[in-house]
């Protein structure tokens, strides 16, 4: 039997995370951590009622170092599969097995979301555009096409979490692991997945101005290494 | 050739500050806040100031070998690589610094959890 983590990391979700950890264990996901970012509201005291493992930043940091913590927690505590999921709601807990697959049958060490390959999505068209163009930039910065390239749901194995290193701590991590992938020849397939656009998830999610200045800050980081 | 005209209020006020800065490095200095290297980088730095600001005609030899018109011009390129510069080495210093704060973070919030 394969043991599952599920790593969520959450900054002010105290309106979603009991619901996002509820769905999870309905599903029969045991071992949940929720890595609460200093969040400024209960989040962590929600998510530990919920029934999640609460691990606890004392300094905000953004949520690719929350994910690393994650990740790392999950790697001591003998994780074989680690499922990265979103806080607010967004992903859905039935298709964490449809993740899984690809790496029990040892198809891939990574399973990336994608919401694209999914039929009858219901993307806003400015999100469409914005993540389609992350897709192009993806592309010319790491040279790997992908069709969802900044997706947070996605499944690793032990190997690839290992293998993985996070080093940018705010939003550029979902660039960062495609990165890292195409690097370091990690094994991967995309499998369908629906993203929920709630309007809670779309104030949550990243503006179209805020994409800029991610792609600027990996540009500088290819610069600086 | 006059080295020294009438000095100016600018030229007061701007010795002064050069005096200043002087003064602080080398208090960092006996501090230990910072090396004998940069103890002579900075103090270089500022003595160099001081002199082009007395002796401006200095810089016109210097201009002419590196084809630029005037030597003050040679004065205020300089003073914007050199800044640039630095400004780079801050940015790369404050991220890193960023990485690691990030790693005590991280160790103390698995720490509560072993």
């Amino acid at each position: 039997m394969q043991k599952i983590f599920i790593v969520i990391p959450a900054y002010n979700e105290k309106n979603s995370i009991s619901h996002v950890v509820d769905g999870l264990l309905r599903e029969g996901y045991k071992d949940i951590v929720v890595v609460d970012d200093c969040s400024t509201d209960s989040t962590a005291r929600v998510a530990e009622k919920a029934g999640a493992v609460v691990l606890r930043h004392i300094i905000n940091r953004g949520q690719g170092a929350a994910l690393r913590t994650g990740m790392d927690y999950a790697i001591m505590k003998g994780a074989d599969i680690i499922i990265n999921f979103d806080a607010d709601g967004q992903h859905n807990p039935k298709e964490v097995k449809d993740l899984v697959r690809p790496i029990i049958k040892k198809e891939a060490d990574v399973a990336l979301g994608s919401r694209f390959l999914k039929k009858g999505s219901n993307i806003p068209l400015a999100k469409k555009i914005v993540l389609k163009l992350g897709v192009l930039f993806t592309f010319i910065f790491s040279g790997i096409w992908l069709t969802d390239t900044h997706n947070g749901f996605r499944a690793l194995s032990r190997k690839a979490a290992q293998m993985i290193e996070i080093k940018q701590d705010r939003m550029e991590h979902a660039s960062e692991i495609i990165d890292q992938i195409k690097r370091k020849r990690i094994k991967y397939t995309e499998v369908p997945v629906t993203i929920m656009y709630t309007p809670y998830s779309v104030k949550k999610g990243q503006s179209a101005l805020n994409s800029i200045r991610i792609a600027w800050r990996l540009v500088w980081s290819r610069f600086l290494r | 050739m006059i080295l020294f005209q009438t000095i100016s209020i600018f030229q007061i006020i701007v010795l002064l500050f050069v005096l200043f800065a002087v003064s602080r490095v080398i208090l960092r200095f006996r501090d230990k806040k910072i090396n004998v290297f940069e103890l002579s980088f900075w103090s270089l730095i500022w003595i160099a100031v001081a002199v082009v600001l007395f002796i401006p005609q200095i810089t016109t030899p210097i201009a002419r070998i590196l084809d630029i018109g005037r030597g003050i011009d040679v004065a205020v390129y300089l003073a914007i690589v050199l800044l640039f510069y630095l400004v780079f080495r801050l940015y790369v210093k404050i991220d890193a610094m960023g990485q690691d704060l990030t790693k005590v973070v991280r160790e103390i919030s698995l720490r509560k959890k072993k």
